[in-house]
């Protein structure tokens, strides 16, 4: 094994229980930057089609309501 | 089985002009010998050409059988084929236009809601789709509904609510044929779905009808003429003129803006889902994709020392061994 890669299995693989834990760790990081960079994406794909964003025109605020 | 007893019997007559009898061999085609003395060469030709008349005849008779697609209906009751349009929220990675949506409700509201139902949409999913909750309440508090039995059973109106759904214009479908002529209004909430051509056979059914019907269609009474309707008698008149209803948001009410509009709105209805189907569609794909490169890579990378490795056979007797020079 590389000098290198040493530290990432002494911190991340070499107890099963931390092992476990980072893998359950990075999928949950991982499940929220994908959807979010997804999301972005979809979102730049309809521009001014979804709800979201003519929302504004029809959604009445306090003043709106004098 | 005509064709290849003709061939045995040449290969016998053959046989026996070159003098070679050979018993055995007579034997063994002995079922055809007694044609094989009759047959000549026109004979031959005669039989060959039958056997393939024959041939051709009887798949061609086959495929006059079964081999043609049944039509039980002409062209004229088929309906004409509408065309195909440019759907911007067909697109794989496109959302409904939802101002799009919110001008199509409107148009269902004010013009098809006097005769079709729309009776799978409650209010609750207008919401945050057409309208916010408050218009949708709104909405659904000019409308009035059966409430539950009071304390001596009877059945009283109540203001709808969020969860109530869309009311019928008609009591029951007896009383919509009665009220059209004897035809029913179908109901829309799935009528994409449900015709063939979808989007495109609605909004050319409703901006399809001609000024007057062509010459020789015959129009029976109390129909009006539409290429696009099976049948071209539809019994729903031209509903959508130019300037038929007023846009909130301005856009001019042209007869294809509104069909445009209203058909989007009712693919909407038939397909609520789309929207975040399509999302998470994109969202497998590209997943699936850097996946499956992934396991190509593995793949690779597994059998590299196979595909590299290089095999050397020493014979065991004599020979140069590999490597001495």
């Amino acid at each position: 094994m590389p000098a290198a890669s040493r530290p990432i299995y002494n911190t991340l693989f070499r107890k099963n229980f931390v092992f476990l834990g980072v893998v359950f760790a990075s999928a949950f990081a991982f499940e929220m930057t994908y959807d979010n960079a997804m999301d972005k994406l979809w979102d730049r794909f309809n521009k001014g089609r979804q709800w979201k964003d003519i929302r504004a025109k029809y959604v009445k605020t306090e003043e709106d309501e004098e | 089985m005509l064709a290849r007893s003709c061939l045995r019997s040449t290969r016998a007559v053959g046989a026996a002009r070159n003098g070679v009898v050979n018993a055995t061999k007579r034997a063994a085609s002995s079922s055809s010998s007694s044609t094989a003395n009759a047959s000549s060469p026109f004979g031959l030709n005669l039989a060959g050409s039958a056997a393939t008349a024959v041939a051709v005849g009887s798949m061609t008779w086959y495929y006059h059988l079964y081999g043609p697609e049944l039509h039980a209906m002409t062209p004229a009751e088929e309906g004409l084929h509408p065309t195909k349009y440019p759907w911007e929220h067909i697109k794989w990675n496109k959302t409904y236009d939802h101002q799009a949506l919110r001008r199509g409700f409107q148009v269902y509201q004010e013009v098809c809601a006097s005769c079709h139902s729309l009776s799978r949409i409650p209010y609750r999913t207008l919401v945050g789709v057409t309208h916010t909750v408050d218009e949708a309440k709104v909405m659904a508090e000019e409308n009035e509904y059966d409430s539950d039995p009071n304390d001596e059973g009877e059945i009283e109106k109540r203001p709808g609510k969020l969860s109530d759904y869309l009311p019928a214009p008609y009591k029951n479908d007896e009383a919509a044929r009665a009220a059209n002529n004897g035809a029913l209004p179908p109901d829309l909430s799935l009528i994409v779905k449900a015709r063939h051509g979808g989007c495109d056979y609605i909004f050319s059914l409703l901006t399809g009808y001609p000024e007057e019907p062509p010459a020789g269609a015959a129009v029976p009474d109390g129909l009006n003429f539409n290429p696009y309707f099976p049948g071209t008698g539809i019994a729903m008149a031209r509903v959508l003129y130019n300037e038929l209803v007023e846009y909130e948001d301005g856009t001019p009410a042209s007869t294809s803006q509104m069909a445009k509009d209203v058909v989007e709105f009712l693919n909407w209805s038939a397909e609520p889902e789309m929207d975040q189907r399509k999302k998470m569609g994109m969202k497998v794909l590209v997943i699936s994709t850097a996946l499956f490169a992934l396991s190509v890579w593995v793949k690779r990378y597994k059998w590299s020392p196979i595909k590299t490795r290089k095999l050397t056979y020493t014979s065991p007797t004599g020979g140069r061994r590999p490597g001495r020079h």
